[in-house]
Formats: C-alpha cells, sequence, structure tokens
C-alpha cells in the first residue's frame, strides 16, 4: 500500500518561480528511497510538501491516505506526529541538555513522563549519545549533533522519516554512520525518503531513486 | 485528558521559571503595570472613604423651620401637629425666640448687642430630624413645610451633602476613565511583553510546530505569561495602595486627635482586592492573547 503518493503535484513561489512541475509518484510504505538532483532541483520543497510545511499550488499530496493539501490547519499537528523530520538547519534547543531536545517530541503530544524518559533514552541510546544525555548540545560535535537531529526525529516511532540532506555538513564517516541508522530504521519497518546529492551515498545503498531536475521528476 | 492537565502544568510552571530568570525585566514589568493600577485603585479607595464619611455626616438629617415672628401660641401649636404628622420625621424639637436669643449670646459672646436690642429679633424655630438621609426625600419635606401657614423658612443641612455627592459622582467618573485608560496600559505592557518573548523563542516554536504541537500548545505559555504579569502587577498595585493607606492613616491620626475625633481611611475589602486581581490576570490575558493572534498566526496556516 503507498504510504505516501503524489499526483500532478506543481508548487509556484511568489514571484513566479515553480519549484515542482506535474510531480507524481507513490512510495510503498516501508520503503526506502533517495530523491537526488542539482541544487534547486526542488528536492526541499517536495519534501515540505510531504510534511505541510509548504502548501502545493495544485495536484494532491496523499500521506497516510489523508490529503495534505487541502488539510485544516488544525489537523497539521496531527500528520506531523507520524513523521520524523531530520531538515537542513532544524535547531537544536541549546537552553537545555541533549535529554530535554530528545523529550520535546514526547512532551508536545502528551506522553506520561516515566514513559517518555525511557523512550528518549532508547532512542539516544540508538545514535550513540546515550553516555551525552546531561550536556548542553553545543558542547556536541556536528557529527554527534546531526545524530541527536536523528535522536529527535525517531522518538516518535514515526512511520515516515523525511530527511534533508541529513550528510551534508559531515565528512564521510560521519555521513556513512548516519545513513546506516536510517537503514537500520528502514529494516524494522520505517518508511525513509532521503533526499541529497551525495552520489556516493545512493551508489552504495541499492535503493530507488528518484531524479528531480528543474522541478520535473525524470 | 491527562496529559492535558499534565501540560497546563507545566506550562505554568515553565512561565513562573521563565519569569524568574530574568527577575529584572519581570520586576520592571510588574512595577509599571502596579502602577498603572494603583493609581485609578487608589483614587477610588479614598472616594469609598469621602462617601463612607458623607453618609456618617449626614445620618441624622436635619430640617430648621422658621416662624414668622408675629406667629401665634395657636400657629405654632397647628404647625408643630403638622410637623410631627408628616410621613418621614423622626424628631421635632421646639426652639423658643427667648432661649434662642439666651443660647446666641451665650455662644456667640454677643450678650451686649442683644441687651441693647429693643426687642427679640429671632423667630421661633423647629429643628425636624428625619427618619432617612437620602436628599431627595429631604427636599420633598423642605418644600412640604415651606408650604404651612406661618412658616418663614425652612433650612436644610443637606445643601453640603449634596454638593459632596455630586462632587463624588464626578470622581467615579474620572475614576472610571483613569481605569480604562491605564488598564489599556496594562494591555499594551503585556502585549509587547510578550512579542518580545515569541521572538526569543522563535526557534522552540517553529521546531515544536514540526515536530506535532498544537497550536493550543504553543500559545498556552504565552496566555499564561501574560496572565501571571497581569496578576502580579495587580499585587503590586495592591501593595502600593494599601501601604499608602496605612501610610496616610497614621498622619491623619494624628490630625484626627487634634479635632477629637477617630477619623481613618478605611482599607478595601477582600471583594474589591478579589475584583482588582481578576481585573488585571484578565487584561493581561487580553494583551497575551492579542499578541499571540499577531505574532503568531503568520507561522500558522
Amino acid at each position: 500500500m503507498a504510504i505516501i503518493s503524489l499526483h500532478q503535484v506543481s508548487k509556484r513561489y511568489p514571484g513566479g518561480f515553480e519549484a515542482l512541475k506535474a510531480v507524481s509518484f507513490s512510495v510503498e510504505a516501508g520503503e526506502m528511497l533517495f530523491l537526488t538532483g542539482h541544487s534547486g532541483a526542488g528536492k526541499t520543497t517536495l519534501l515540505k510538501l510531504i510534511a505541510a510545511i509548504e502548501r502545493a499550488n495544485g495536484g494532491t499530496v496523499l500521506v497516510n491516505g489523508l490529503n495534505v493539501s487541502s488539510m485544516r490547519s488544525t489537523a497539521i499537528p496531527y500528520l506531523r506526529r507520524n513523521l520524523g523530520l531530520v531538515f537542513q538547519g532544524q535547531k537544536l534547543l541549546y537552553d537545555r541538555s541533549v535529554f530535554d531536545n530528545v523529550m520535546l517530541p514526547l512532551v508536545v503530544t502528551g506522553q506520561p513522563y516515566r514513559e517518555a524518559a525511557r523512550r528518549a533514552r532508547a532512542a539516544l541510546d540508538k545514535v550513540g549519545l546515550l553516555a551525552r544525555e546531561r550536556a548542553n548540545p553545543v558542547t556536541l560535535s556536528g557529527g554527534e549533533q546531526q545524530r541527536l537531529c536523528v535522536a529527535r526525529a525517531v522518538v516518535n516511532r514515526p512511520a515516515i522519516l523525511l530527511a534533508d540532506e541529513p550528510t551534508a555538513s559531515l565528512d564521510a564517516a560521519y555521513a556513512d554512520e548516519i545513513m546506516e541508522m536510517f537503514s537500520a530504521f528502514n529494516q524494522v519497518g520505517v518508511t525513509v525518503l532521503v533526499a541529497t546529492h551525495d552520489q556516493q551515498l545512493i551508489g552504495r545503498y541499492r535503493k530507488r531513486l528518484l531524479m528531480l531536475d528543474h522541478g520535473k521528476l525524470q | 485528558m491527562r496529559a492535558w492537565f499534565l501540560h497546563h502544568r507545566l506550562s505554568l510552571a515553565q512561565t513562573a521559571a521563565r519569569l524568574a530568570k530574568s527577575p529584572f525585566a519581570t520586576a520592571l514589568n510588574v512595577i509599571a503595570i502596579g502602577v498603572a493600577l494603583a493609581l485609578p485603585f487608589g483614587v477610588y479607595c479614598l472616594l469609598a472613604n469621602l462617601q463612607a464619611l458623607s453618609h456618617k455626616v449626614s445620618l441624622e438629617p436635619q430640617l430648621t423651620v422658621f416662624l414668622a415672628r408675629d406667629a401665634t401660641k395657636a400657629d405654632v401649636a397647628a404647625v408643630e401637629s403638622r410637623l410631627k404628622a408628616a410621613r418621614g420625621v423622626r424628631a421635632v424639637r421646639f426652639i423658643p425666640r427667648e432661649v434662642a436669643l439666651t443660647d446666641l449670646g451665650r455662644s456667640g459672646g454677643m450678650n451686649e448687642i442683644i441687651a441693647s436690642l429693643p426687642q427679640n429679633p429671632l423667630p421661633d424655630a423647629y429643628v425636624v430630624t428625619l427618619s432617612q438621609s437620602d436628599p431627595v426625600s429631604a427636599d420633598k419635606l423642605e418644600l412640604e413645610f415651606k408650604s404651612l401657614p406661618r412658616v418663614t423658612h425652612v433650612q436644610a443641612d443637606l445643601a453640603w451633602v449634596k454638593r459632596l455627592d455630586a462632587l463624588l459622582r464626578l470622581g467615579r467618573t474620572g475614576v472610571a476613565m483613569l481605569a480604562g485608560l491605564l488598564g489599556m496600559a496594562l494591555v499594551a505592557v503585556t502585549f509587547n511583553t510578550i512579542r518580545l518573548q515569541i521572538l526569543t523563542q522563535r526557534d522552540e516554536i517553529e521546531l515544536c510546530r514540526l515536530i506535532g504541537a498544537t497550536h493550543a500548545y504553543i500559545r498556552r505559555p504565552f496566555f499564561y505569561l501574560g496572565s501571571l504579569l497581569g496578576l502580579l502587577g495587580g499585587l503590586a498595585a495592591l501593595g502600593i495602595v494599601v501601604g499608602a493607606l496605612v501610610y496616610l492613616n497614621r498622619d491623619l491620626s494624628a490630625v484626627a486627635q487634634l479635632y477629637g475625633s477617630d477619623l481613618r481611611l478605611s482599607l478595601p475589602t477582600p471583594q474589591e482586592m478579589g475584583v482588582v486581581l481578576a481585573a488585571a490576570a484578565a487584561l493581561g490575558w487580553l494583551g497575551a492573547h492579542l499578541s499571540v493572534s499577531r505574532h503568531l498566526l503568520e507561522g500558522e496556516r
């Protein structure tokens, strides 16, 4: 069953720039795939449409069977609770500890504290940061910060993980680490969609590839 | 439901912690709100005291009814019976003209002048004590007594009470206007404070949206912040007003002692304090609501 399905989706930004032109594809539940293309091809825009951060000007975006493009704004938070987002420039909060950063998605959705804390520690353990739970994120290295973002994205056990250039600012070793994590999540049934222009990375994992070129799917 | 309560508690705790984290800015805000509220509330308290005073003084309103100098014994008796029969009269005291003259001589020290007069210039008079102190019924009785035969003049001791009443009404209107204006100031102060808070928490708000926080979840802490600021400002206003009244009372008691009276300003009642606190919190909430609608909406779609 398709968990994400786009049909003839277009997105035009104010000013006339067409970021996406009649894009159609679907993603099966439990699939892992890459989204690639040159810088400015529309990768980020596509992910934003799926997460309802932007709205399409035409076509339909179905996520979990719900039409995101016509969703009421009050329903969007509940859609996002099923999504794990690892976006570029998505900030960690430096006024609280590593642990509290991972707790945030659970606090926001009103999980009981004890259960939430257990899950936060489990997520930190998975990304290898459990020993640093009391640290301030500002003291973490770039790779560790990115891993913390991943822990925060998966702590809610989302059905879908969307990652936008998750390895962009990392050296090769760290990048591999992150991709291994995504692959591991995918093996336990999470649908993973990774936008990247790193051809080496794509070559190493034999997954389906969506290629965007000037807003059009090749 | 439990999660909802939990989050409310959490929001409140976080808001309080946030206020405590920047004590100087919080104190300045609270003082600004407190002073803005203390002004109308203080004037209101003074007016309430003046009004209580005017009621105490006019508790026994009196009318003095002067008869014509050539009134006969029979005329006097007729007037007396009419006065006693009138509705709303509690007591009638007769002051014969001879007694009035000796009283005047005794109290005014004008014995020599009085002795030199060829005849007593004073008329017989009645002092009528009314059972009710409201100016309207007193006016009615005054008119009624004026129309009695052989009555030349009726003197009401109520004129100054009426004047005071009118002044108090004016004062109350002034207080209402002042309260309205300074209430707006309170709303403005919280509006701006919340705006700054939203700006400093911009990243956190944006992140919370991305991880599935509802609009209500994001707004809630700011509503608490506004209401809490208002409430603290209200407490500051109460402190200022009560402190000022207690301080004034110390000086006033010295003055009152000289005049042999026990004049004291009474403090606001618990109900009045409750109303001030509730109004302050409500205005703070309003300021927060305006600010949140204005500054958070842009990110919501």
